[in-house]
């Protein structure tokens, strides 16, 4: 209960953040809450299931190109459900071809459906369209697109939490212990993991689309850059993908740090970042919330 | 056309093969999944550049550098980072998890040096480029060498995997890791070689990629997708379909190129990877019914 209050009390912190801060910092504000939204989305799916969906930039960057192509021809609420809806249908395509299998085919899979996206969108532009990159004029200030994502956040929060607490929560679980035994106990394997998955990624989809406005012109370099979906997993792993709050713990401080070393360290900021992964996974394999109640039962115990 | 289409396809499919091989040997012996596989490889295609046009040292001599430095790097990199990762997980299914995400952070790492080294642009430079007449069709002598390298590196280990003592220890740990010490196998070291030997065929690929083709330090991911698709085409731990895969990729890649897009051959790629995955999951040459 403390947890979710102290949640309620931030976000109303955070929606009236606009009126304090200046343009840089709502702009910080805003790319935190897309990633801790991401991160958030991508552990919902990735976490109880093991699957290491590698495609978080897929689906966020179909959310932005679906803003770029609809937002001079819809009303913006229709344009997010035209998004939304894009993205559900292609994570059913994927999900449905990739869950039926074992799971590194799914992993394979997602590793390179961004590449093949951001091709078959360029291939298209330039043969099709005739011209390669976007504009994007929409009438939306930086708070609406913070108010916005705030929402996306609650939301996500709100399904993860009402999801834990149902029996889908229940099978998914029993699904990350033991695939055959949760089989076996009646536990429709492929159509648990497709429901999560699908609704992990329109949420995903919603990100890159609400933060679509941001850029006023967009190419597909641009929003399928990989290092978003990297980011996202390090993000989740740090705070422990199995923990409601994790996600966030993690997106907050990496996110900053990420800031930081793209300000300072430009050319370096690959090379630092995969150290960092490999560090997370040596050394807190299950997350820092995880490691710290370790800590304590140990303490407890001496 | 179609007969020089062909050959082109074919011989793109020869280096195809030989790269799918090494990751194969690494995730059937040492049961990781690479996914920095891509950017071992262009490094070896980086080092061959700098040997090339700075030291003036041909790509068929620095392979005996390159080979050897990549088989003992990778022999490395097993030991110090995948096998802690392997006795953590104890035989359960974290280490695939685990793997694929140590891995994912070395590939950032290694991408993230070669940027870094030689910044974002495409090199490439020029050795035997002149052209030799085969069946009417002009082919460039600097593909016929890859492709000949890799049928005899392919062919060898082949031979040397399936023919004598040192192969059967290999196979007998990627069938059955936890039966194989019991007729005194050293696992952890065979895991080591199975590692280091893909770590090894991956740098030579490089080397002959480097050799007819432009590449840039954040073109791993590429190779690293099409060895993977190859390698699930062909079947997980089965040498010979991860042949016959990558001959069958360079076919379907270099039709698409001449007859339909050349943007379109990932996507091409994609597609016979899906096929694959909806009409065989366990490979094209598995046998039915287990």
């Amino acid at each position: 209960m403390i947890p979710l209050l102290i949640g309620l009390a931030a976000a109303a912190l955070l929606a009236l953040s606009p009126f304090f801060f200046d343009a840089y910092g709502v702009g910080v504000i805003i790319g935190l809450l897309g990633y801790a939204t991401l991160a958030s989305a991508w552990a919902m799916f990735s976490g109880p299931t093991r699957y290491i969906s590698l495609a978080t930039v897929a689906f966020f960057g179909v959310g932005a190109y679906t803003v770029a192509v609809l937002s001079e021809v819809l009303p913006w609420p229709l344009v997010l459900l035209c998004a939304a809806l894009v993205g559900a249908a292609l994570a059913l395509v994927v999900g449905l071809s990739t869950l039926r299998v074992a799971g590194i085919y799914f992993v394979i899979f997602s590793f390179g459906l961004a590449e093949l996206i951001r091709q078959l969108i360029t291939w298209y532009e330039v043969n099709v369209t005739g011209t390669l990159g976007r504009y994007i004029f929409l009438p939306l200030e930086p708070q609406h697109v913070l108010w916005q994502l705030l929402a996306l956040a609650v939301i996500t929060l709100l399904l993860a939490i009402l999801i834990d607490r149902s029996k889908l929560g229940l099978a998914l679980k029993a699904i990350g212990d033991d695939e055959v035994v949760a089989a076996h106990a009646g536990i429709n394997l492929a159509r648990t993991k497709l429901t999560l998955f699908v609704l992990s990624a329109t949420l995903i989809t919603l990100v890159g689309a609400i933060q679509a406005p941001r850029w006023v012109y967009i190419e597909p370099a641009i929003v399928f850059n990989p290092q978003v979906s990297f980011l996202t997993v390090i993000m989740a792993l740090l705070g422990g993908a199995t923990r409601r709050w994790g996600p966030i713990l993690g997106a907050v401080p990496l996110f900053l740090l990420f800031e930081w070393l793209g300000a300072n360290f430009p050319n370096h900021f690959s090379i630092i970042l995969g150290a960092l992964f490999i560090l997370i996974v040596f050394v807190l394999p299950d997350g820092v919330l995880a490691a710290l109640e370790k800590l304590r039962k140990k303490e407890k115990a001496a | 056309m179609f007969l020089s289409t062909l050959i082109f396809g074919l011989m793109l499919g020869g280096t195809y093969a030989l790269i799918a091989l090494g990751l194969s040997l690494q995730y059937g012996i040492a049961r990781i999944m690479n996914l920095a596989y891509g950017e071992v490889l262009i490094a070896a295609a980086f080092i061959a550049f700098v040997l090339f046009s700075s030291y003036g040292l041909s790509p068929l001599w620095s392979l005996f550098i390159i080979v050897p430095l990549g088989y003992g790097l990778s022999f490395v990199i097993y030991r110090v980072m995948m096998r802690p990762l392997v006795r953590r997980s104890g035989g359960s299914g974290h280490l695939e998890v685990d793997s694929i995400l140590a891995t994912f952070g070395l590939l950032f790492v290694i991408q993230g040096i070669m940027l870094v080294a030689f910044g974002g642009n495409y090199h490439s430079y020029s050795y035997l480029a002149e052209g030799i007449d085969i069946f009417g069709t002009t082919v460039a002598l600097n593909r016929l060498l890859s492709f000949g390298l890799s049928v005899a590196i392919g062919g060898g280990l082949y031979l040397a995997l399936t023919h004598s003592r040192w192969g059967l220890n290999l196979r007998a740990v990627a069938l059955a890791p936890k039966s194989a010490p019991l007729v005194g196998i050293d696992v952890n070291r065979v895991a080591s070689i199975g590692f280091a030997l893909g770590g090894a065929l991956a740098v030579a690929g490089g080397v002959m990629i480097s050799m007819y083709q432009a590449f840039s330090a954040s073109y791993g991911v590429v190779f690293t997708m099409k060895a993977l698709v190859v390698v699930i085409m062909g079947g997980v731990g089965n040498l010979l379909g991860a042949l016959v895969a990558g001959l069958l990729l360079g076919l379907v890649e270099t039709f698409v190129l001449v007859y339909v897009d050349p943007g379109l051959t990932l996507a091409a790629t994609y597609l016979l990877f899906l096929v694959v995955l909806l009409w065989r999951p366990e490979g094209i040459f598995a046998r039915r019914g287990k």
